[in-house]
């Protein structure tokens, strides 16, 4: 068995921490594992991606193109940026809240429409789920939990080798104690998202 | 206590903390560096846990001085380690090419993380050539987990030579997360003592062509250790034979099918004879490595040395791409080994998707700094001549305050130059702790030598891009001993400077008035322009946060705040602009350079 998650999002969004959760439930559900993540420059705003691979033996950090079992997207157009590492099977879930770039603020480049993003991606895969993370954290609580609700959506992903109850002790374990409730009712919010 | 400090158990780590614990289990007592991606959270983590396992630990203030300390460690008998980017070895080369003649007494080990595709860096130099030019022993590992053993098989050999070793890491073994298995500490760090040696430690000419031959010598016994090193193996049966190393090991390993593969995990000197024997029955051999052909290149020599006329195929015959970082897909389009089949990757419409290059942060004092200076030059042709920290982020527009860049300090002395041989305004620009690193000496250099430019030390009391750490100038106090603060304006005013002004950028006015009366000042002039990484004070808890908003009513939408600001925290909506509430960090920049007064603290 192999399994490989694709994380992709902006520098600061929480998809380290994500992808150390995700990692640390693979180590727990027995597996052998490869992670990589990128640190340093690119971590200032710039588009980030973090790829955790679990099995059998997992030794490479990287995945090839098209090879990624899920896609979890922070943001729409970082998601749509790393489409090709997904293919017709792919679980692809993907937060709708966008982060938007400076130089769209200057007015120098244009961020194109969500539903333009979703149609687009539904148009080569049927296996987009998608989700507002920071809508469904502030139903929790706070927006910070934003990280939690996706990670609950992962755990609701069909066939995710990597048990439920597992993934959200993994979770609550990582996130400092006083925000341990919102963070449990974040994770519930994006699992019940993705198992509708 | 942390976990990395457990004798016991299996932990998940970045690459960078599997070497941390490999120097734990060693008996490091000794390791130094000066930060930089991506060996930097190697120094981060010995901050934190270094001092209670017992390991002195320094950041130097640049890698020459981090060489040099860890080199008298080791001459005194103690296992020291030494650690820094690539471009750091540079820097560094002259201590190590001599102490390659003095050797060691304890083990040496100096680590080099170089950075394939140039992530966070301004070149992609393949290091292990330095291990040639040295004549020292070198080892890669391809894996965190493989890290963590081999740094102490580093030091056994290290001190079996005697001889400093290099260990060579990229940015995929340093930012690489693997599990490891923790076991107790080999050795126990301890006190050294200095055994005088002049024939050793003091290469004057005379020595000096003693130890060469003795260099020689330990080469060649690095040779036989070479040979027959576990980290040497062949894996697989197949007629087609692969030699790799690195990360590259792990692509090699996953992807090609029915190979036989020979890692490489000490790859100076290389175990001529063993490759010999590899490569002498094979149908043909592929070289597999990232940047030059480093193995190929010996690979093609030892073949010939052997009579042996197997066909070696790599970057030499064109299989191979010489640039950039290998991956799975540069395995996969080889197209003469076979390779395991996947899937199909989607392909979506083609849309136009904005860019998302590294960007000053919300709040970051450089924004304030850049909008003041760009606003003070005008129209003025001026040369901006800058230097490696987060303010190279500048090169951004609206500011592009970047136009010449090299290395750690090189803004200074290319200032000089530029004032030298043009008659444009030059600008030289950088940050605190990098100007401790090599920017002292430039300046000395521009007053001896008549220059005439405006430095702008841009002191953000942190070495902010790689991780905020503590330099001579922080004051701050860490690994248990306690540091004060080194005035910057004193120390240029002993380089010869008369004209030196300490503003707050955040005080846009008075930084605007500083820039125009030192680009009219003859001669050197510097501004140091100081105020701390919010970042920084973040996580020590010292940042007070407002958040400011836009009164709409008074906003005349003229969008000079996203135009000439251009802080990460506005967002547009229509022609209104906002601020991110969860971004905005409440540093109020935005309320002075707005002509309407329209910022505002949210109360």
């Amino acid at each position: 068995m192999r399994y490989c998650i694709q994380i992709a999002g902006v520098g600061g969004q929480g998809v380290l921490l994500a992808s150390n959760v995700l990692g640390h439930a693979a180590m727990a559900s027995g597996y052998s594992l490869a992670m990589s993540e990128v640190h340093g420059m690119a971590q200032r705003g710039g588009s980030v991606l973090s790829t955790l691979r679990f099995g059998d033996e997992a030794l490479s950090p990287l995945e090839a193109a098209g090879q990624a079992d899920l896609l979890l997207g922070f943001e729409p157009v970082e998601t749509y940026r790393m489409l090709h590492l997904a293919n017709e099977d792919t679980h692809i879930v993907m937060n709708l809240q966008p982060t938007v770039p400076v130089k769209v603020s200057m007015g120098a480049e244009e961020y194109p429409p969500i539903d333009d993003l979703v149609s687009n991606i539904r148009s080569v895969t049927d296996r987009l789920t998608t989700l507002n993370a920071t809508e469904l954290a502030i139903k929790a609580g706070k927006a910070v939990a934003a990280n939690a609700a996706l990670i609950g959506a992962v755990a609701g992903v069909k066939d995710l080798p990597i048990d439920r109850s597992l993934l959200e002790e993994t979770l609550l374990e990582m996130v400092p104690a006083r925000f341990k409730e919102i963070n449990a009712k974040a994770f519930q919010l994006g699992y019940e998202t993705v198992r509708q | 206590m942390d976990k990395l400090l457990d004798d016991s158990g299996r932990l998940l780590v970045l690459g960078n903390e599997a070497i941390v614990r490999g120097c734990i289990e060693a008996g490091v007592a000794f390791a130094s560096t000066y930060p930089g991606t991506p060996s930097s959270e190697i120094g981060n983590t010995l901050q934190k846990i270094g001092h209670e396992a017992g390991v002195y630990f320094e950041f130097s203030t640049n890698e020459k001085v981090a060489v040099e300390a860890a080199s008298a460690a080791a001459a005194s008998g103690v296992r020291a380690f030494t650690f820094m980017k690539h471009v750091g070895i540079n820097v560094a080369a002259d201590p190590i090419m001599t102490l390659a003649y003095s050797g060691v007494d304890g083990g040496m080990v100096i680590l080099t993380a170089d950075d394939p595709s140039a992530h966070s860096s301004q070149n992609e130099q393949d290091n292990r050539y330095y291990a040639l030019l040295s004549l020292l022993p070198m080892f890669e590992p391809s894996t965190p987990a493989e890290a963590k053993e081999m740094v102490k098989e580093a030091f056994r050999v290290s001190e079996e030579l005697k001889s400093p070793v290099f260990f060579r890491t990229t940015t995929r073994i340093n930012h690489a997360r693997g599990v490891i298995e923790l076991s107790p500490p080999e050795k126990e760090p301890a006190k050294g003592r200095f055994e005088k040696d002049a024939c050793r430690f003091v290469n004057i000419p005379a020595f000096a062509r003693m130890n060469r031959i003795k260099l020689l010598e330990r080469n060649e016994a690095a040779r036989r250790i070479s040979e027959n090193s576990k980290y040497n193996t062949v894996e697989g049966e197949g007629q087609v034979g692969v030699i790799t190393s690195s990360v590259a090991y792990t692509y090699a390993k996953e992807w090609m099918e029915d190979v036989s593969i020979l890692k490489l995990g000490m790859t100076n000197p290389l175990p001529e004879d063993m490759i010999a024997d590899f490569i002498r029955d094979k149908d043909m051999v592929v070289v597999v490595e990232e940047l030059e052909p480093f193995l190929e290149d010996q690979v093609l020599r030892i073949a010939r040395q052997n009579g042996i006329g197997t066909p070696v195929f790599g970057k030499r015959t064109g299989h191979m791409p010489r640039a950039f970082e290998y991956d799975p897909d540069v395995i996969s389009s080889i197209g003469i080994v076979p390779v395991r089949a996947g899937k199909e990757p989607l392909k979506p419409p083609a849309m136009a998707l904005p860019s998302r290059p590294p960007m000053l942060c919300a709040g970051c004092p450089h924004r304030a700094t850049f909008y003041a200076l760009k606003k003070a030059v005008g129209k003025k042709d001026a040369v901006y001549s800058t230097d490696i920290g987060c303010y190279t982020l500048g090169i951004q527009p609206p500011f592009e305050t970047a136009d010449f860049l090299l290395c750690m300090g090189g803004s200074v002395g290319a200032a000089g130059g530029f004032s030298a041989v043009t008659d444009q305004k030059v600008v030289a620009i950088i940050g605190d702790s990098t100007f401790f690193h090599t920017g002292v000496p430039p300046l000395m250099n521009a007053t001896f030598n008549g220059h005439s430019f405006v430095l702008v030390i841009v002191d953000n009391r942190a070495t902010a891009m790689t991780g905020h750490q503590p330099h001579p100038g922080t004051g701050r106090s860490y690994g248990g001993r306690e540091t004060e603060a080194l005035p910057i304006e004193p120390l240029v005013r002993a380089c010869g400077v008369d004209y030196v002004r300490t503003i707050d950028p955040v005080d846009v006015k008075g930084t605007n008035k500083a820039f125009k009366e030192a680009l009219e000042h003859e001669g050197v002039a510097v501004i140091v322009s100081q105020a701390p990484c919010p970042l920084e004070l973040k996580k020590r808890r010292a940042l007070v946060i407002s958040t400011y908003t836009v009164d709409q009513e008074k906003c005349v939408k003229c969008h000079h705040c996203v135009e000439a600001l251009a802080c990460t925290a506005f967002y547009r909506v229509g022609e209104e602009v906002r601020i991110d509430p969860d971004l905005c960090i409440g540093c109020g920049v935005c309320a002075e350079v707005c002509p309407r007064g329209a910022m505002g603290v949210v109360e």
